[in-house]
């Protein structure tokens, strides 16, 4: 009878470090770690060298200071007078500004432009092959140029709008489309609370608005399920949509500032500016990045199976019926997970704001402040800082919906 | 019944009636058209409006294309040519196009310099793109390198010269070491090459670029196309291998290597490419010790490899991931090790998968080139801005200007994509 036995123990040797398989991937890590607190090391000291040569130092201070420049196209109160950190507020709220208005209309543009490519309609599909393939291979630093200066060398002056015998009548009355941007009637209250206040409370009657139609539409439901008839529930639910709006609106006494040609004799006065740069920036970034949505939700929709349609035509669902009803909710699950790194892409793409003067995070604190300060370390570690947090909180949220549309597995 | 065959009655047809011509609705044309365009109510109205939308638009550019003056040096000349009526004025391209081409400081007499390293990208880029040829053209692409650098920047020849030695050395080195062990080989060549640059840097003499055969030209003087060119290729030949080994990093067992790797990787990726390149303008300087002058092209070039790597190890990892573990496990089963495994098992079908979405990160790496136009480097777009439409001549002119690049762009991209899409034909094995 033979007994196993330990393979005699060998004695350690220093080509075991490399050679065996037990030691080796220490060894690599223990040699990456030397390698990297090397490098920190050498680049750590170069920065000290270079910055006591300069006889600068790492300091944060500088954003107490008053700014010193001007921001036309703001959410928040600033003036020139206020500081530096006010100002890269400022340019955070104009960066997530634009990136919430170009993700909507991308994702409209992208949709419908994905839909149609598959239309049936050659004429159709073939124009949107076109729009997506121009706009996919061309930069979209250049659409963004070329979309600023169709409306700063297309669009009149605001000039032409003024005076009593004006050149151009503003659209509507209501409207006026000028180089620097479009003028819209803006609406304020003259009663309630004031300020932000009127706002927040005509938000949170529109979100009550919204669970009375979900408790309406759920009871509708429940009849239909118990007795196959389902109640009109239009009309109510329009009630519920605007009367409470009317009736808040009306007491907290809206009204509406109208851009005027008559204030003033250089410029328009009144209304809301929605400046030329942002709509070139908010313009491009949707019909550029709408081109690849579209491509994402041809490839979602080519992915379901051709059966899919056919049952549901069985069933005697019309065209857009088996669309909404049958592909789109399961085309979304592949389309959703790039749709999430297209709006980042659009996070990401909207720092081009700076070279049409749109006063984002990058155009505030990474170039005016940087440049009036010389802090380009500071600067520039908090505007990276800025879109890493951005980035990792818009992958977040999008992640939790993905994991709510995706497939039940028991 | 016998006499039907003689006397056929009336009734009964004698040979079989040739088959009538399809309606005129149904073939051809009209067929097609309807049902193609004209399927619907719906699909009626959208192919209207859509023929009014390629109307108008052809209706507006086809005279201002058609009409557009070549040959003027200053935009109120073309107006007076054009006297009035709605044309073009394609001169700014003619009169600017070394400035659009090659920057407005590359010496003029030196055009010909990376005209001729253009036409040997083609050359050197040709094996690799297309297999059928002759794998000796790989030599050529392995040369390229140096000799681009040479005719683009000039000088003396000694500098690149020594680099192909380092190199040389490097892969001689490699080649006696690695046979044994993959590691040893590795760090061999890294210290040889380090060790024939250090001795050959020392050895050009100072002073050789005044009178060599090409006059040097500093980075800071490229400009224009080409510029985009330059940080195309190099970045996009850079960051393939640098990607690779970052993918391989991510999916690494040994936790250090693997979280650095992570880290690196999704904080680039977080961040925009303008940051980065404000890295570059700003604030990479000073990692740099304090007496070395590191040129901006280079800091470029360093800060764009890093960027598309991120996206390219994403695309490798989800090329590996695809890999069914059985490729794996074979690999372990013949005895291969870590480096051969991947060298001859993973890598081959990992890279194959994931060829679509490095072309797709080249491309997008290629038009992001032209943000270096917002750090005041004058590539294409730069130029465009800059000095054209700032010069008293070609003040307010920019759908000529944008549209050209537009075009060079889109004709690159669009090239390259369907380069990919060929290839991925090319290589699909699976038969379906």
């Amino acid at each position: 009878m033979s007994t196993m036995t330990d393979p005699p123990k060998a004695d350690f040797r220093l080509s075991m470090l490399i050679n065996d398989t037990r030691y080796r991937s220490l060894t690599f890590q223990v040699i990456a770690a030397i390698v990297i607190a090397l490098s920190i090391w050498y680049l750590g000291n170069n920065l000290i060298q270079n910055l006591r040569a300069a006889g600068l130092n790492i300091s944060y201070s500088f954003l107490g200071d008053p700014s010193g420049y001007d921001i036309n196209q703001r959410l928040i109160e600033y003036d020139s007078q206020a500081s530096h950190g006010r100002a890269a507020v400022v340019g955070i709220l104009n960066t997530l500004l634009v990136a919430f208005l170009a993700c909507i209309t991308a994702t409209l543009f992208g949709v419908i432009a994905g839909v149609l490519r598959l239309s049936n309609n050659w004429l159709i599909s073939k124009l949107m092959a076109f729009y997506v393939e121009i706009f996919r291979n061309i930069p979209v630093l250049i659409w963004i140029l070329i979309i600023f200066f169709i409306i700063t060398a297309s669009m009149p002056a605001p000039r032409a709008y003024l005076g009593e015998d004006a050149e151009r009548g503003m659209t509507l009355g209501l409207f006026a489309f000028t180089n620097r941007g479009i003028y819209v009637p803006f609406p304020y209250f003259t009663g309630g609370f004031g300020g932000i206040a009127n706002w927040l409370l005509v938000i949170a009657v529109l979100v009550a608005s919204y669970f009375s139609t979900r408790v309406v539409n759920k009871n509708a439901q429940l009849k239909q399920e118990k007795t196959g008839i389902r109640p009109n529930t239009l009309l109510l639910n329009a009630a519920i949509w605007l009367v409470p709006l009317i009736v808040v609106l009306f007491l907290l006494g809206l009204s509406w500032d109208l851009p005027d040609p008559l204030a003033n004799r250089f410029n328009l006065r009144g209304g809301l500016q929605i400046g030329a740069p942002l709509i070139a920036l908010w313009f491009a970034l949707s019909i550029y990045t709408g081109a690849f949505i579209a491509e994402n939700v041809r490839a979602g929709i080519q992915a379901i199976s051709k059966g899919q349609t056919e049952a549901a035509a069985a069933l005697g669902l019309r065209q857009g019926r088996i669309m909404n009803l049958v592909i789109l909710p399961q085309a979304l699950r592949v389309i959703i997970p790039p749709l999430i790194s297209q709006y980042l892409n659009i996070t990401k793409n909207s720092s081009l704001a700076i070279a049409v003067g749109y006063a984002d995070i990058t155009a505030t604190l990474g170039g005016i402040t940087l440049n009036q300060t010389g802090r380009a370390i500071e600067c520039v570690l908090l505007l990276m800082l800025f879109y890493l947090t951005a980035s990792l909180l818009i992958s977040m949220v999008m992640n939790i919906y993905n994991a709510s549309v995706k497939l039940k597995e028991r | 019944m016998a006499d039907q065959t003689t006397n056929p009655i009336a009734f009964v047809a004698e040979g079989t009636i040739p088959p009538s011509p399809p309606p005129a609705n149904e073939v051809g044309v009209v067929k097609w058209m309807r049902e193609n365009l004209f399927s619907g109510v719906g699909n009626t109205i959208l192919t209207v409006i859509s023929l009014i939308l390629i109307y108008l638009v052809l209706k507006n550019t086809l005279p201002w294309i058609l009409n557009g003056v070549w040959n003027a040096n200053s935009l109120a000349e073309c107006r007076e040519i054009l006297a009035g009526k709605t044309g073009a004025c394609f001169a700014v391209l003619t009169e600017r196009w070394p400035q659009l081409i090659y920057g407005f400081k590359y010496p003029t007499d030196a055009y010909w310099r990376p005209n001729l390293a253009f036409v040997l990208m083609l050359v050197a880029i040709a094996p690799v793109l297309f297999f059928d040829l002759p794998r000796k053209l790989l030599i050529i692409t392995a040369l390229y390198p140096f000799v681009a650098f040479w005719l683009i920047w000039g000088g003396t020849i000694l500098v690149p010269l020594v680099a192909l030695i380092g190199c040389v050395a490097a892969g001689f080195v490699f080649q006696k070491l690695g046979k044994n062990s993959f590691a040893a080989g590795f760090f061999g060549a890294i210290i040889a090459a380090l060790v024939v640059w250090n001795l050959g840097g020392a050895l050009i003499p100072e002073g050789a670029s005044e009178n060599a055969v090409l006059s040097p030209v500093p980075s800071r003087d490229l400009g224009g196309f080409m510029l985009n060119m330059m940080l195309g290729v190099t970045c996009v030949s850079l960051s393939v291998p640098l990607g690779i080994a970052l993918a391989l990093g991510r999916q690494s067992d040994m936790p250090l290597i693997k979280w650095v790797c992570v880290i690196f990787i999704e904080f680039i990726r977080g961040v925009p490419l303008i940051t980065l390149l404000f890295v570059a303008s700003v604030m990479l300087s000073y990692f740099f010790p304090p007496d070395s002058t590191v040129d901006l092209f280079l800091r470029v070039v360093i800060m764009i490899t890093m960027f598309s790597a991120a996206y390219i190890a994403e695309v490798i990892r989800g090329g590996l991931a695809a890999l069914p573990r059985g490729q794996y496990e074979a690999a372990d089963s013949l005895g291969l090790d870590y480096p051969q495994a991947m060298r001859l098992i993973i890598l081959p079908q990992a890279l194959k998968i994931s060829i679509p979405g490095i072309v797709n990160v080249a491309v997008g790496l290629f038009k992001d080139t032209t943000l270096v136009s917002v750090i005041s480097m004058f590539d294409l777009v730069g130029m465009i801005r800059g000095p054209i439409l700032a010069s008293t001549e070609w003040q307010g002119i920019y759908w000529e200007l944008f549209g050209f690049a537009a075009l060079l762009f889109f004709v690159v991209c669009y090239g390259i994509s369907q380069y990919s899409q060929w290839l991925e034909r090319r290589l699909a094995t699976d038969h379906r």
